[in-house]
C-alpha cells in the first residue's frame, strides 16, 4: 500500500505516543502499585444485618494496628456517616449495598469505587493532610441520589 | 420525492424529532442544575428528564440518523436498497418502539436513566420498547448487509465504494455491540422485569451492557468519519488525501470497537485487574485509527486550501470555506473531538481513571464526542444533504452558517467547566451539586454555572438547526434535485478488492478478539458463588 511519507511518519509518532502512555501505565502499576480497585468477594445483600461484619459498619483496629473501615452505602446515606480518621496511616474501606448501585468517592483522593448489591467493594488510601473530606454518591441510585454524602474527618496525629 | 429519499427523510424526522425534546430536557437539566428556579423543578422530574435525554438522544436520535445515512450511501454508492419492504418494516418497529419507551420515561415509572444498571428495575415497558428499537435497527442492518453483497455478486473482484465500506463497517460494530445487549436486556433483564426471574447481578448485567456501550460509540463515530473522509474534501474543493488508508482505518475500528468494555467497569468489583489492564491495551489500540483520521482529514483539507489559492504553512486555513454549515460544522467538530479524545485516553488510563470515573469530567467527555464530534456532522450534513435529495433550498441559509459555531461555543462552555469541576470531585448526574452547602462543593458551583449558560446557547442553537430543517421542508419550494457527490481520492487507488475490503474476514478476526477479552472473565462472573439481586424503584 502506498503510504505518504508524512503520514507514515506520523503514523510511527502516533504508535510511539501510545506505546509511551501503556508504559507508563506498566509502570506505574507494576512500581508503584496503581491499580484501579478490582476486589472479588461476593456477600449476600439481603442477610447484611446477620452475622456479618456490615451488620455494625464502623473503624477496625486489627491486633497490629492496620485500620479497616467497614461501611454500607444504602438509599440514601453511608454507614457511618462520618468516619474519623489518624493522618499517616494506611486505611483500608470496604463497603458493600444491600439495594442498588452505589458510588464510593472521596472528594479530593483517588478513592473511587462502584458499591454494588452482592459484592464488597476494597479500596486502600493513606490520607496526608488532615482535615474534612467530603464523600459523595456518584452512580445514580434514585430520587435521593444528590443528597447522598458523608463525611470523613481525617485528625492530625497528636 | 423517489421511494428510497422518502425512507431516508423518514428517518431524518424521527431523529430530528427526537433530538427537539431531547434538547428540551437537557436546556431545564442545565438551568435546575445552576439552582435556576423552574416552576416544575424536582428531583423527581430531574431524573425523568436525564433519562428522556440519554434516551432520546444517544440511543434515538443516532440510531435513526445513522438508519438514514447508512440508506443513503448504499443508494447513492451501490444504487440500491435491496429490501425496501423491509426497511419499512424496520422503520416502523423501531419508531413504535420508540414511543413505547418513551412514555415509559415520561409517565415516571422508568426513571432508570439510559443506562438502566439493575437492580434498579423501570417498567417492563421500557425494555420492550428499547428492544423493539434495536430490533428495527437489526432489521436496517440486514438490509444493508443484502445491499452490499447484491452489489458486490454484480462486481465481483471490484473495490467498494469507500462510503459503503464505511457504513458496513458501521453495520459490522452494531451487529457486535448489540449482541452484549441482546444477552443483557432479552435474557437477564426483561425475565426479570415481568417476574419470571425474581433476582438478577448488577455486576453480570453491567458487564454485558459495557459489551455493547463503548462499540456504540463508535457506531456514531464511524458514520461520522464516513462524511468527513467521503464527502467533506470535496465540499471543501479538495480531493481525500489516502482512500486506502481509509479503508484500513476502518477495519480497525471492527476489530477494537468491542474488546475494550472494562475501561468503563475500571472501579466495579467482581473483575479481576489483569482483564482491566488488557482491555486498556486495546482501548489503546483504537485510538490509533482515530489518530490516523486526524492526519488524513486534516491533509485532505490543506490540499482543498492549496487548490483553492492558499499558500505558506497555514494560509491554506483561511481559504477553507468556513461560511459553508457542512463544513464548518465537521471543522469545528473535529477540532472538538481533539479535546475529546485526550479526554478519553485518561477515562481508559488504568488507575487514572479513578480521579474522573463518575464525576462531571465524563458528562463533559461525551458531550465533546458524541454531542459535539457526531452530533455536529449530522446537523452540517443535514444542510447539505436535505437541499440535494428534495430540491428544496435552505429557508434560512445565514441562520445555518452561524448555527455550527454557537453549537462549537455553546460546547466549550458546557464541557470545559465540566471536565474541571470533575477533576474537582463533582459527581455527574446529580440534580444539585451543592450538597448542602459543605465547603468542598463551593468550588465548583461557578464552574455549574458557566456550564448553565452553555447549556443555553446550545439550546438556541439546536432550535436554530430544526428550524432551519423544518423550515425548509414546509416553506420553501421544491426545484430540482442534486446527486450526492462523494470525494474522490489524491491517489486513485490501484486494482480490484484489497484484503482490507474483506469485511467477512475482519469481523471473524474481531470475534475472535471479543472471545479473547471476554470468555474468562465472563465465565468467572458466571460460575463463582454469587447473591444477585431482586429489583428496586426508588422513582
Amino acid at each position: 500500500m502506498q503510504v505518504d511519507r508524512y503520514e507514515r511518519f506520523w503514523m510511527w509518532a502516533a504508535t510511539g505516543m501510545l506505546a509511551l502512555f501503556l508504559v507508563a501505565i506498566v509502570v506505574t502499576a507494576v512500581s508503584g502499585g496503581a491499580h484501579p480497585p478490582s476486589h472479588v468477594e461476593t456477600i449476600d445483600p439481603e442477610t447484611l444485618d446477620v452475622a456479618t461484619e456490615f451488620a455494625t459498619p464502623g473503624i477496625r483496629t486489627a491486633p497490629d494496628g492496620g485500620l479497616t473501615v467497614v461501611m454500607r452505602a444504602e438509599f440514601y446515606a453511608f454507614k457511618p456517616d462520618v468516619v474519623r480518621l489518624p493522618v499517616g496511616r494506611p486505611v483500608r474501606f470496604r463497603i458493600t449495598s444491600p439495594d442498588v448501585l452505589h458510588g464510593f468517592q472521596i472528594v479530593g483522593t483517588n478513592v473511587n469505587l462502584t458499591v454494588a448489591p452482592g459484592y464488597v467493594s476494597e479500596a486502600t488510601t493513606t490520607f496526608t493532610t488532615p482535615g474534612e473530606y467530603l464523600v459523595v454518591c456518584n452512580e445514580y441510585c434514585g430520587l435521593g441520589h444528590h443528597n447522598m454524602y458523608s463525611t470523613i474527618v481525617v485528625e492530625a496525629a497528636p | 420525492m423517489t421511494p428510497a429519499v422518502r425512507l431516508v427523510l423518514s428517518h431524518v424526522w424521527v431523529a430530528v424529532a427526537a433530538f427537539a425534546v431531547g434538547a428540551l430536557m437537557a436546556v431545564m437539566q442545565a438551568l435546575a442544575r445552576a439552582g435556576v428556579e423552574l416552576p416544575f423543578g424536582t428531583a423527581n422530574l430531574y431524573y425523568l428528564s436525564v433519562t428522556a435525554h440519554g434516551v432520546l438522544l444517544a440511543l434515538v436520535f443516532t440510531t435513526f440518523f445513522i438508519m438514514a445515512l447508512g440508506y443513503l450511501v448504499v443508494e447513492t454508492t451501490l444504487g440500491r436498497i435491496v429490501g425496501s419492504a423491509w426497511a419499512w418494516a424496520g422503520f416502523w418497529l423501531a419508531s413504535i418502539g420508540t414511543v413505547i419507551t418513551t412514555v415509559a420515561i415520561l409517565s415516571g415509572t422508568s426513571t432508570v436513566l439510559y443506562t438502566f444498571y439493575p437492580p434498579l428495575l423501570a417498567h417492563p415497558a421500557f425494555y420492550i420498547g428499547a428492544t423493539l428499537l434495536v430490533a428495527g435497527s437489526w432489521v436496517w442492518c440486514g438490509v444493508m448487509i443484502a445491499s452490499f453483497v447484491s452489489w458486490r455478486r454484480a462486481n465481483r473482484g471490484a473495490r467498494p465504494p469507500l462510503a459503503a465500506h464505511g457504513m458496513l463497517t458501521t453495520v459490522i460494530i452494531w451487529i457486535l455491540a448489540t449482541t452484549g445487549l441482546a444477552v443483557e436486556v432479552v435474557v437477564l433483564i426483561l425475565p426479570w422485569s415481568v417476574g419470571l426471574v425474581d433476582r438478577i447481578d448488577p455486576i453480570v448485567a453491567r458487564t454485558y451492557f459495557w459489551w455493547f456501550g463503548h462499540p456504540l460509540t463508535y457506531f456514531w463515530l464511524v458514520p461520522a468519519y464516513v462524511l468527513w473522509y467521503t464527502m467533506i474534501p470535496r465540499v471543501a474543493g479538495g480531493k481525500l488525501f489516502s482512500d486506502a488508508l481509509t479503508r484500513v482505518v476502518f477495519i480497525q475500528f471492527i476489530l477494537f470497537s468491542t474488546p475494550v468494555g472494562f475501561h468503563h467497569q475500571f472501579t466495579d468489583p467482581g473483575i479481576a485487574g489483569g482483564w482491566k489492564l488488557l482491555h486498556t491495551f486495546t482501548t489503546y489500540a483504537i485510538m490509533f485509527p482515530s489518530l490516523v483520521t486526524a492526519f488524513t482529514v486534516t491533509a485532505s483539507l490543506e490540499h482543498a486550501g492549496r487548490v483553492r489559492g492558499g499558500t505558506g504553512t497555514f494560509g491554506w486555513i483561511g481559504k477553507l470555506p468556513w461560511r459553508d454549515p457542512f463544513f464548518s460544522s465537521v471543522a469545528l467538530s473535529m477540532v472538538t473531538f481533539a479535546l475529546g479524545g485526550f479526554g478519553g485516553a485518561i477515562n481508559a488510563a488504568y488507575a487514572m481513571n479513578a480521579m474522573i470515573h463518575n464525576t462531571a469530567w465524563v458528562q463533559g467527555h461525551f458531550h465533546l464526542t458524541v454531542g459535539t464530534a457526531v452530533t455536529l456532522s449530522f446537523m452540517g450534513f443535514s444542510y447539505w444533504m436535505l437541499p440535494r435529495v428534495t430540491g428544496r433550498a435552505l429557508v434560512w441559509p445565514r441562520v445555518a452558517a452561524v448555527q455550527p459555531y454557537l453549537w462549537f461555543v455553546g460546547m466549550q462552555l458546557f464541557s470545559i467547566p465540566s471536565h474541571i469541576a470533575g477533576l474537582m470531585g463533582m459527581p455527574r448526574r446529580v440534580y444539585t451539586g451543592e450538597f448542602h452547602g459543605v465547603e468542598a462543593a463551593q468550588a465548583w458551583i461557578p464552574l455549574v454555572n458557566i456550564s448553565a449558560a452553555g447549556g443555553v446557547i446550545l439550546f438556541v442553537s439546536a432550535m436554530c438547526w430544526v428550524g432551519v430543517l423544518a423550515g425548509t421542508m414546509f416553506v420553501m419550494p421544491r426545484g430540482a434535485t442534486r446527486p450526492i457527490e462523494y470525494a474522490e481520492p489524491l491517489v486513485a487507488p490501484a486494482g480490484g478488492a484489497s484484503l482490507w475490503d474483506r469485511l467477512g474476514l475482519w469481523t471473524a478476526v474481531a470475534v475472535v478478539l471479543i472471545i479473547i477479552a471476554y470468555a474468562q472473565p465472563l465465565y468467572h462472573l458466571h460460575t463463582m458463588a454469587r447473591f444477585p439481586s431482586r429489583g428496586f424503584s426508588p422513582f
